[in-house]
Order: structure tokens, then C-alpha cells, then sequence
């Protein structure tokens, strides 16, 4: 890590010495822009009330916050509950963020939106809100990714997005987001980019949290209205680490919650066959920010995999390496395997059939709930569901004979 | 620091190093310098780079393959400047490969292989404090990126952090040819003028004898970055260096300006 001192300077959207804005010129107008339009609807109460509204009538917030009895009973240690973003329109938490981002966009006169999507979530939920503002939507995506989650391309493209085929590098979200930024950078005075994780430049990475803060901030006051005591743990899967900063941020403070964030773990522990950062990874810069990068020895980004489209991303949030060098937080992982069998469990026990992505933290939560003792309590963060993985379940289970 | 543009308009030239090979960029590079370019900008080859059109993203590819490092493009500069003395050399990256390779241990390492100026794609002013602090300890210029878009209060820290030249870009985008320039650039050089005795470098999109005229018409120097990267993929190994060198000298036949 001799590289971490080097970055101290003065300017903002620091977490630690990670975060920063590392952008060509032509987009620093528009990031300021973006800056200045944010810090004032954080202060406008017509700007809050029109999303809160929105959030409410529309996304169908609060979500419910689930306890889960029968896995409870059968992992025998830890009382189980998921808060259930799976439940929100267009089947993830994405959507918190690109409701307050579109209404963004709107106030600064863009008419124009660009998005970048790995499983598609983000992208639909991206091409919704589109739909619902009147915005014109561009999707960027991997071709691999529109291959394996094709469900979604169609989504989109019904909701009157374009969806832009990306063939460059692994074909999946970290060449998407490559595409994006280069038609921004060209079409930068008429589109915001609605940037669908807490990554790239800042304020990107603040902005996002902030729109997904809710998920803590419910579940925080569902849990102590159901149980009157906090969780032994908050557990989130982590690709950029959208949902997990969401459902972590407001039990930062809390120091006897451990927050616990889950990469992918993929195939294997070699560069290329997974997506855990903090395993594998170092610091560096990717894609507008300073965090840890999935990279050799040349500073050349590795490529990544995972199962879940939404996972397979080389860098990560540069929150996240902050409460990961801090130890606020801890980051383990979940195989593809892992994930699948969760994935399985969870249906069976539960009737809940979880997106591949949240799978992950759920493979977490079955490791870790037979180990504790039955007082404590996990509260899982149940980002999205998994209506969309069903061409990749039912090949892949068939391939590892997992049905039970 | 021989970064001095001795003809009107001068002309910088963009190569990704190791596109085919490092060998190939060797020759190349030379023809180039003896075809009468001002400065040459070796660019190191980024798996990611997100401001490059088609052209260089295919070039960087390519490099990347065959295994190019930054450590090879500083002995390649080392080569090219004890063989050609007064040419201009700036190292062109993005920002990751250099922290990777240590920011202090680049500058200790350009300046030993005689490098003139650096120029991260991605660094912005704000950014910049350590880069600076170790660019200048090492004698090296930082060259900047100015945009259409960057207000002026922009523009003033710019020029004001910048050495050897301000390097103008001509229209919101990504590296690649284009038909015509835009009222963009020499809008923005007209406002960076006001700022700055620097030369003045306008790149993006130039192409050709013609519109290297008019980037004379209003700038110090003009920028060919994609038309001779691709013109590099078109050719052979044994016939690009003449090729590029053919074109080199093209680009300053005169040319009769339909403005």
C-alpha cells in the first residue's frame, strides 16, 4: 500500500485518502455543475418532498423488513431477518438512486440520460424512471452481460430505453461504464450520466449513498420497533457497494453492529476468476475514483468474474475502502457455488427467490447464523430478487446437479 | 527542456508505445522526429482508456497483449533521446500505471531517461498537489488538458500549474478523427490566451494538412494523435515508418484555407 500516501490532497469527496475525482477535463464542468445542483436539494424541502412522494406512491417504500423463521429454525444459531428491497418496483434497491438522481437531472435542465448496467437492475430501474420523467435513456452494457441477463435487455428496450451493446475488454459492467463516460464526455452539455453505483468521481460516490440511505434508516427503526435491541451484524452484498453502504450507513455509529460486506468470490482465488477486492486487490485509480483495483504488476485492470453480473466489477466504492482499512467494516466473500446454493435455500425455506447478487450475502448469512447464539440477530439486506437470473439458474443448477 | 515549437504551427505526434510492437515504435518514433515533428507524446497502453475513441483503444489493446509496461516506454524515451537530442518527449498515461509504478520512482526514472513533460489524461488541477511536487523536483513539465467546457476560473489554475505547453482540446469527446473543426477551439485558445504566454497545443480530431493550417491560423502547434495510429495499423511493419514519415510531411504542405 506505499501507494496510499501519495494521495493526500485537498480537495473533496474524500473517504480516507480514497475517493477523489480523477476525470479528463472536458467532464469537470459537468461534475461541478452536478456538486452545486446536489448541495442545494439537500437543503430544498420542495425537492425532498417531491422524492419522498415519489419513493412512497411510486417504489413502494418502506419495504418490509422479513423475519425468517424456518431458516432461522433450520441454520439453528442466529435470528434471521431481510430487509426486502427485493420488493421495490423493478425488483431492486437501484431504483432509490435513480428516482433522486433523475429528478436531479430534470432541475438541471438535462434532457438526455446515460446509464451503465451489469445485471440489468440499474438499467431497468434507470429506463423506469425515464419513462417516468420523460427523460431519453441510453443504457451501456456488456455484451456478455445483455447474454446472460437478456430478460433485462428486453425490459429495458419495452420501457422505451436504447440499449447500447458494449464489445470492448471482458464485454461486462467495467467496459460498460468505459462506454458511458466517452459519451459523456462528448454529449456533456445536454445528458447527465446517472451513474448506478458509489463509484466513479465524486460527488458521485456521496450522492449515491445518499439516495440510498433509507434502507439503513428503516430498517434501523423496523428492527428496534420489532426486537428493541440492534443487530449482531448487517450483512450486504458488495460489487460497486450500493446496497451495502445503504443498509451499513446509518449503523456506522452503532460500534456492536459489525457490518459485513460480501464479494464475489467466483470460480477461484486466481486474478480473472473473481471479483473480491479486497483479496486480490491494491489501490489504485479506476474510472474517476482512487480505491482498491483488481490489477497486475503494469497497473492494467484484471478482469473479473462472477456468476452475478452485478458483482463483476474490478474496483469497489472508495467508502468501502475506508471502513475496510478503518475495520468498521469487513469484507468476506461468497463463491459462485456459494451464491447458487443460497440462492436454492432461500426459495425452499423462505419462498424467496433472491437475485444472484444478494444471493451472496445470503451464503454469508448461512455460514455465519449457526455460529452465533439464538439472542443474536442478522439482518440481511435483501437487495433484489431473482426473477431475472432464471436462464442462468436453470443452466447453471442443472450443470451442478444442486436441486436437491 | 527542449520543448520548443521552431516551426508555426508546430506539430506534436501521438504514438501508443508497443502498437505493434516496441521495436516498430522505435522506428517509427524516429521517422517521425526526422519528419520534422516538434514533440513527440509516447503513449503508455491502458487496458481501460475511457478518453480514447476506437482508434487508440484498439492501438492500447494491442499493446497491452504484447505485454508493453511503462518501465518499457521509459527505456524506449531513453533510446529516442540520446539518438535524437532536440526532440521533444512527453510520456502520455493515464494516471493508474504511473501510481502503480510509484509516482516518485516514475519522475526519478523519466528524468534519468530524458524526458521532457508528463501528461495524465485523468489528473485534474485539484488533484495534482504531490504530482506537481514530484514533476518539479524532477525538472519535468506537467502539460495539462484544457477543455471547451472548463470555465474560465478553470482555465486560469490550468495555465497557471502548466509548463512547456497548454494542451487545448478542440471539441467535447473522445481521440479520433473528425471532418471539420469546431468554432470550439479556437474559441477556448482565444480564452486561454488571455491567461497564458505558454504555446498553446490544439489536439482532437486534427487530421490533415488542412486543418493543421487553421489550428496555425489561431495556436501554437496542433496535436495528431488517431490519424496516425490508424494509419500505423493500416501499414506494415517495414513500410510504416516511411509511411508515417510520408505523412508527417503532409501534414505542413500548403494548404488553401476555405476560411
Amino acid at each position: 500500500m506505499s501507494t496510499t500516501q501519495l494521495i493526500h490532497t485537498a480537495s473533496t469527496g474524500r473517504f480516507g485518502p480514497y475517493g477523489g475525482r480523477y476525470v479528463p477535463e472536458t467532464l469537470m464542468a459537468a461534475l461541478e455543475e452536478l456538486e452545486h445542483a446536489y448541495d442545494q436539494t439537500q437543503a430544498d424541502p420542495a425537492f425532498q418532498s417531491e422524492l419522498n412522494t415519489l419513493l412512497h406512491d411510486y417504489v413502494g417504500r418502506p419495504t418490509p423488513l422479513t423475519l425468517a423463521s424456518r431458516l432461522t429454525e433450520q441454520l439453528g444459531g442466529a435470528k434471521i431477518y431481510f430487509k426486502r428491497e427485493d420488493l421495490l418496483h423493478t425488483g431492486a434497491h437501484k431504483i432509490n438512486n435513480c428516482i433522486g438522481q433523475g429528478l436531479l437531472a430534470k432541475r438541471m435542465g438535462k434532457k438526455r440520460i446515460i446509464a451503465e448496467t451489469g445485471a440489468g437492475q440499474h438499467g431497468v430501474a434507470t429506463a423506469t424512471v425515464c419513462a417516468l420523467l420523460g427523460l431519453e435513456c441510453v443504457v451501456y452494457m456488456g455484451e456478455e452481460d445483455m447474454r446472460r441477463q437478456e430478460l433485462n435487455v428486453y425490459r429495458m428496450r419495452l420501457l422505451g430505453a436504447e440499449v447500447r451493446g458494449v464489445n470492448s475488454g471482458s464485454r461486462t459492467l467495467k467496459d460498460a461504464i468505459n462506454e458511458a463516460m466517452r459519451d459523456w464526455v462528448t454529449n456533456v452539455r445536454t445528458t447527465h450520466y446517472l451513474l448506478g453505483s458509489v463509484l466513479g468521481a465524486h460527488p458521485y460516490p456521496t450522492m449515491v449513498r445518499d439516495f440510498h440511505r433509507i434502507i439503513s434508516k428503516e430498517a434501523r427503526k423496523q428492527i428496534l420497533e420489532k426486537e428493541s435491541r440492534l443487530p449482531s451484524a448487517i450483512i450486504a452484498c458488495v460489487g460497486g457497494g450500493s446496497n451495502a453502504i445503504g443498509a451499513f450507513y446509518e449503523f456506522i455509529p452503532d460500534k456492536e453492529v459489525r457490518l459485513i460486506g460480501v464479494e464475489a468470490g467466483g470460480r477461484s482465488t486466481a486474478l480473472g476468476e473473481h471479483a473480491a477486492r479486497f483479496q486480490g486487490g491494491s489501490p489504485g485509480v479506476l474510472q474517476g475514483t482512487y480505491s482498491y483495483v483488481l490489477q497486475d504488476d503494469a497497473g492494467q485492470i484484471a478482469l473479473t468474474h462472477s456468476v452475478s453480473a452485478g458483482l463483476d466489477y474490478a474496483s469497489i466504492g472508495p467508502e468501502h475502502a475506508m471502513l475496510h482499512d478503518t475495520r468498521r467494516a469487513e469484507y468476506t466473500s461468497a463463491t459462485d457455488e456459494d451464491a447458487l446454493k443460497a440462492t436454492v435455500t432461500l426459495a425452499q425455506t423462505e419462498g424467496i427467490l433472491p437475485a444472484l447478487e444478494s444471493a451472496h450475502a445470503v451464503a454469508e448469512c448461512i455460514r455465519l447464523a449457526p455460529t452465533l447464539a439464538k439472542h443474536e440477530i442478522l439482518l440481511v439486506n435483501l437487495s433484489g430478487r431473482g426473477d431475472k437470473d432464471m436462464g442462468i439458474l436453470s443452466r447453471e443448477l442443472k450443470l451442478q446437479g444442486a436441486t436437491e | 527542456m527542449p520543448i520548443r515549437f521552431n516551426q508555426k504551427p508546430g506539430l506534436v505526434i501521438y504514438l501508443t508505445a508497443g502498437d505493434p510492437d516496441l521495436a516498430a515504435t522505435h522506428q517509427i518514433a524516429l521517422a517521425t522526429i526526422d519528419a520534422g515533428a516538434d514533440v513527440l507524446e509516447l503513449g503508455v497502453p491502458f487496458s481501460d482508456p475511457l478518453a480514447d475513441g476506437p482508434v487508440i483503444q484498439r492501438a492500447s489493446e494491442r499493446a497491452v497483449r504484447n505485454g508493453t509496461k511503462l518501465s518499457d516506454v521509459l527505456a524506449l524515451a531513453a533510446d529516442l533521446r540520446r539518438e535524437r537530442p532536440h526532440a521533444g518527449l512527453v510520456i502520455f498515461s493515464y494516471y493508474n500505471p504511473v501510481l502503480r509504478f510509484g509516482l516518485e520512482r516514475f519522475c526519478t526514472e523519466a528524468e534519468k531517461a530524458g524526458v521532457d513533460g508528463v501528461l495524465i489524461t485523468d489528473m485534474i488541477v485539484e488533484e495534482a498537489d504531490e504530482y506537481l511536487k514530484h514533476l518539479d523536483a524532477h525538472h519535468l513539465a506537467p502539460v495539462f488538458l484544457a477543455a471547451p467546457t472548463s470555465p474560465d476560473d478553470r482555465l486560469e489554475r490550468i495555465v497557471k500549474v502548466s509548463k512547456g505547453f497548454v494542451y487545448a482540446i478542440s471539441r467535447t469527446g473522445i481521440t479520433g478523427t473528425q471532418q471539420q473543426l469546431t468554432s470550439d477551439a479556437e474559441q477556448l485558445v482565444t480564452r486561454l490566451r488571455r491567461f497564458t504566454d505558454l504555446p498553446i497545443a490544439v489536439g482532437f480530431g486534427i487530421s490533415n494538412a488542412e486543418h493543421v493550417a487553421s489550428v496555425g491560423e489561431f495556436a501554437d502547434a496542433a496535436v495528431i494523435g488517431s490519424a496516425i495510429v490508424a494509419l500505423i495499423e493500416k501499414s506494415t511493419r517495414e513500410e510504416a515508418p516511411s509511411s508515417i514519415a510520408r505523412f508527417i510531411k503532409g501534414l505542413r504542405q500548403p494548404v488553401a484555407l476555405a476560411r
